[in-house]
């Protein structure tokens, strides 16, 4: 394509108005030329000869007149070995480079290489010369830290193509041909080991979706047991400031049961990605004894970095997951904060006089909110194996009040809420998941007849805890307070979990199925119990011996002796168990 | 050089607009009337027309006063003569002494690469138990005081300024009572602060627009000596009259409010501000102490709720005191598992049981009978009241910590504290009579 040009006619904040000759397309990228540096910019807006850009880096010193180079593409990510173990900002710069080259700051526009050109990756061929390949179809691989990096056929390769040339196993740059491809009319092209691919399309290279029906373990127990994930699931985590989402975020990107994660820190505080890209590379990862920051890719778009790289930030990330995802991986996107995009979408949206929708949002909030999530989803591949895509992304509603725009149009399209409450962070009852208010519609690790049996032990218990924050402890009956004991307790040993405590920060499904029984036995049984004095010390013992086993791992003294005492105690009350009681413990054998 | 315009084509609110050409978006103008000279900034261009926003305000700027551009964006001085210096918002001096011109930087500049800052590691000293043991401040952090007008937050943040081992201090006043503004000038003077200390003062009188630069150049001004190796301490007072400026403007030039009128760019203008806190890998750092009164005491109002989206925390300040209750460092990890070995556990034990009365005290007033358990309940309430909360005690951490055991070992048994047994063994004050009950 021939490289167009245009001239700022109007700046306003970070949306800058061109004038063009000749054609330009929607979400292309333009370059625009100020004081010796080049400015990237995405178009959002064509009337007539002018286009609207929004420009991702300050527009400070920008001049009428300056001139503007479309480059043709949609903004893109590259993608090929490499990216495992990367820092980058919203728009695929490598910020530790970035540093190297720059130092403190992040001057505007500086555009670094996403991957390097010049280290070599061991490549062994799998595709065979005559093979028919479609885009997507592997052509061999490299090893990648833990992975074999699938080598693919370029996603935008249409159509069918032969392969006329392959390179013999060896080490390769990622910039070397590796095959040679043929399509039907016998044009030839290059294929090397990275192509691009524009962030705000889907990467749809595969046979067939799949209903998300297999958990994804996270290693936090209200999660798993009560409001479960699935892989290829989406689901979203709201609440007020300081109610626990980046920790519960944190959590999740350490234990949860995947290949690979992705984080998006969008429009959030620098600290706390600072805490994880300096932590991650000393932490294990037990899944492969290697460090924790060789799954993970980080993509930095903190509150002070320019709002448009923040909205392009999420579609940044998803990409790369969806790439991996291709390779026949499980891939854990975690977008913290999802609302800070929004806000991104709402500040350009403003610049654009559009009619506004609910507080300033642009009317199109929900759709777009619906398409970043539809991105998830467990595929079968064209070779038959699966790979995933699971997003998890934290909402900052207003107020800390769900109804509002962003909170509503989320809760539409996921499949999980986990919705933090003050009250509970207040209390120090982490993770601050509310177990009354949240919901999931994935199956999960326990069987679910099983889980709304314990559940309902929670909601009345709440019932009984409000009534007698009216009539006092001395009008409510000792069945009604036994019931309120139990709702709390199960709330306090099993719903609530220590992240800083080394064995209770992440707890297997099998454990939890262990200790999910152990607590039915208490739940369930009718216990002899002389009055209200007597329950309270009764499951307040029982309590601290549970938090014990909690602290405590498989087969030290600890985990023993707490297990025998909760038993002891148990039997001294002579437990009886109704019909459904048994039912339930029996599907746990 | 800088070519002089006579004609300005419309005035609305304080932004007004010029036909002029080659000019850069944020570039300074100078704008005189007979009132005098104002400083102006570009906020749009749009063709060959700039919009400038006057910071003396548009009011009686006459369509043939001249507009005559500088070249440059708004720009502070730097050097140490700033120290000891008080300036508006506009960067004059507002304390008689000279005006500063030598080694100009430009306001507002980038970010600093995540990359490049380190996980914050040293507490900051302020003497005030609420703080120190329970919500401990740390070097970087930026921290809002929560509070309402009446309440004596500016008196809090000048005590934690004159406490702080810090080697600089900035203070950003915005919308200040000039009484405020004499308040802090005499209490670092009296205290010896002034001289290393640098004052951007706008106050309630001055014009809305220089109120929105205060921040701006206080946290460069702090950047630089911050680069220069210096730890800096940056008070800014109050962010809401910051955040109020910004809606008037916004609203004056017909942007669209989101919430409550304030402009949907709220979060990320303050977010600009805050994320300057910052600890350097091998420089000084700036720690960012704020106030934001919370209008009608409603967290949840934009300002408030915007603010702890983006701070490390809060403290909230209630009746003259820090209320353990929404207030939280959230970097307290940080240092408190290295200062001494019953600190957590004083900080965590203390709070249970000041919740535990509270329940009570709700109780009591309800009717219900009081227990044993309550009355204990009760004395400690008291005396962590006026032990640990009461703004006027001013003691080290250490000897916190060792009145903490005092109260605690006054009023409970060891084992009615849920703290664990070495700590008890080690800390639990010998003779008194919590322990003597025991014993017995
Ligand atoms: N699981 C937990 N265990 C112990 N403390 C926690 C836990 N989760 C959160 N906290 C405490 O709450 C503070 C705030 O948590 P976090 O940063 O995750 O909140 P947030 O919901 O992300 O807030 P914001 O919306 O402002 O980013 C933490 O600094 C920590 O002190
Ligand atoms: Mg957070």
């Amino acid at each position: 394509m021939i490289q167009k040009q245009g001239q700022v006619v109007a700046v306003n904040g970070n949306m800058v108005s061109v004038r063009f000759d000749g054609d330009v397309a929607m979400n292309e990228v333009a370059y625009i030329h100020s004081n010796e540096k080049r400015l990237k910019s995405e178009v959002i807006r064509i009337r007539g000869d002018e286009a609207q850009v929004q420009v991702y880096e300050m527009t400070k010193g920008l001049r009428i007149g300056d001139s503007v180079e479309f480059s043709g593409e949609m903004l893109s990510v590259e993608l090929g070995p490499g990216l495992l173990g990367q820092i980058y900002d919203g728009l695929q710069n490598p910020l530790p480079e970035i540093a190297e080259k720059k130092g403190f700051f992040l001057e505007s526009g500086v555009y670094l290489q996403a991957l390097s050109k010049t280290q070599k990756w061991a490549f062994t061929p799998a595709a065979k010369v005559g093979d028919a390949l479609k885009r997507g179809d592997s052509l061999g691989s490299v090893p990648e830290r833990h992975f074999l990096h699938q080598i693919m056929l370029p996603f935008d390769f249409y159509g069918s193509w032969k392969l006329v040339e392959i390179a013999a196993a060896g080490d390769y740059a990622i910039d070397d041909t590796i095959a040679v491809v043929e399509d039907s009319r016998g044009n030839r092209k290059n294929v090397s080991m990275t192509f691009s691919w524009p962030v705000k399309r889907a990467i749809d290279c595969y046979a067939e979706r799949l209903k998300p029906a297999q958990p994804m373990v996270t290693k936090t127990r209200i999660i798993d047991t009560f409001f479960p994930v699935a892989k290829g699931g989406t689901y979203c985590i709201p609440g007020p400031f300081g109610a626990g989402k980046t920790v519960l975020q944190q959590v999740t990107s350490r234990y949860a049961d995947v290949d690979i994660v992705i984080i998006a820190a969008c429009g959030e505080r620098a600290g706390e990605v600072v805490e994880t890209l300096k932590e991650f590379p000393e932490i294990t990862d037990p899944r492969t004894g290697r460090s924790l920051i060789e799954r993970t890719i980080i993509i930095c778009n903190t509150s002070s970095m320019p709002v448009a790289s923040r909205e392009a930030s999420v579609y940044t990330a998803v990409t790369l997951a969806e790439y991996y995802r291709q390779m026949g991986l499980d891939v854990l996107l975690l977008a913290d904060s999802t609302s800070r995009w929004a806000q991104a979408m709402r500040e350009m949206s403003g610049r654009l006089e559009e009619i506004p929708g609910e507080e300033a949002f642009p009317a199109y909030l929900e759709s777009v909110i619906a398409a970043f999530y539809e991105r998830a989803g467990i595929v079968r591949l064209a070779d038959g194996r699966k790979g995933s895509v699971t997003i998890g992304g934290t909402v900052s509603p207003a107020g800390g009040n769900f109804e509002e725009p962003v909170t509503q149009a989320t809760l539409k399209v996921v499949g999980a809420f986990h919705g933090l409450s003050r009250e509970r962070s207040d209390a120090r009852k982490y993770p601050a998941i509310h177990p009354l208010d949240s919901w999931s519609k994935y199956p999960g690790i326990m069987p679910a007849d099983v889980v709304r049996y314990a559940h309902a032990f929670l909601e009345r218990s709440a019932e009984v805890g409000a009534m007698m924050k009216v009539v006092g402890e001395e009008g409510t009956s000792l069945d009604d307070y036994v019931l309120y004991l139990k709702g709390e307790f199960l709330d306090a040993v099993y719903l609530q979990q220590n992240s800083f405590d080394p064995v209770d920060a992440s707890v297997s499904p099998g454990r939890q199925k262990a200790m999910f029984r152990i607590a039915l036995e208490i739940l369930g049984a009718a216990l002899q119990l002389k009055d209200k004095d007597d329950a309270r010390s009764w499951f307040y013992e029982v309590r601290q011996a549970f938090l014990d086993l909690n602290g405590s791992a498989e087969g030290s003294d600890l985990y023993a002796s707490s297990l025998a005492k909760i038993k002891a105690a148990l039997a001294e009350r002579k437990p009886e168990y109704d019909a459904e009681a048994r039912r339930a413990l029996a599907r746990l054998e | 050089m800088n070519k002089v315009y006579s004609h300005i084509e419309s005035i609305t609110g304080n932004v007004i607009s010029v036909r002029a050409e080659n000019i850069a978006y944020g570039e300074l103008a100078e704008v005189s009337s007979r009132y005098g000279s104002s400083l102006a900034e570009t906020i749009r261009l749009d063709g060959d027309m700039v919009f400038l926003q006057v910071f003396a305000g548009g009011r009686g700027v006459s369509t043939g006063d001249e507009v005559r551009f500088l070249g440059h964006p708004m720009q502070v001085s730097f050097s140490d003569n700033l120290l000891g210096r008080i300036f508006n918002g506009a960067g004059a001096p507002r304390d008689g002494g000279p005006s500063l011109a030598d080694n100009l930087i430009t306001i507002g500049g980038p970010s600093v690469n995540p990359y490049k800052r380190i996980i914050p590691r040293e507490m900051i000293r302020t003497g005030i138990p609420m703080i120190d043991v329970f919500n401990t401040l740390v070097k970087s952090q930026k921290l809002p005081i929560f509070s309402v007008s009446g309440e004596p937050y500016n008196q809090l943040l000048a005590r934690i300024a004159m406490q702080a081992e810090v080697d600089l201090i900035v203070l950003g006043g915005m919308g200040l009572k000039y009484d405020d503004y004499l308040f802090f000038r005499d209490t670092l003077e009296e205290g010896g602060s002034l001289a290393k200390t640098i004052m951007f003062v706008h106050t309630a009188a001055d014009p809305v627009v220089e109120c929105l630069q205060v921040p701006d150049l206080a946290l460069a001004v702090a950047e630089k000596f911050a680069l220069r190796g210096k730890n800096v301490l940056v008070l800014l007072t109050d962010m809401t009259n910051f955040a109020d400026a910004l809606k008037e403007i916004s609203i004056t030039q017909e942007q669209v409010p989101s919430n409550r009128g304030y402009p949907g760019d709220l979060y990320s203008q303050l977010a600009a501000r805050y994320e300057k806190a910052v600890d350097f890998a091998d420089a000084g750092s700036i720690t960012t102490l704020a106030v934001t009164t919370m209008p009608g005491d409603d967290v949840t109002h934009p300002i408030p709720d915007n603010t702890g989206y983006i701070t490390e925390g809060q403290f909230y300040l209630h009746g003259g005191r820090i209320e353990p209750f929404g207030s939280l460092s959230r970097l307290k990890q940080m240092v408190n598992g290295k200062t001494r070995d019953d600190h957590r556990a004083i900080m965590d034990g203390m709070v249970k049981l000041f919740a535990a009365y509270r329940d009570t005290l709700e109780k009591k007033s309800m009717g219900f009978q009081m227990t044993a358990w309550d009355r204990k309940l009760l004395k400690y309430g008291e005396l962590f009241e006026s032990s640990m909360m009461d703004l006027s005690v001013n003691i080290p951490l250490e000897k916190a910590l060792d009145e903490g055991w005092r109260i605690l070992a006054a009023c409970f048994e060891p084992r009615e504290t849920g703290l664990r047994s070495d700590l008890i063994q080690k800390f639990w004050p010998a003779r008194s009579a919590g322990s003597e009950a025991a014993r017995a």
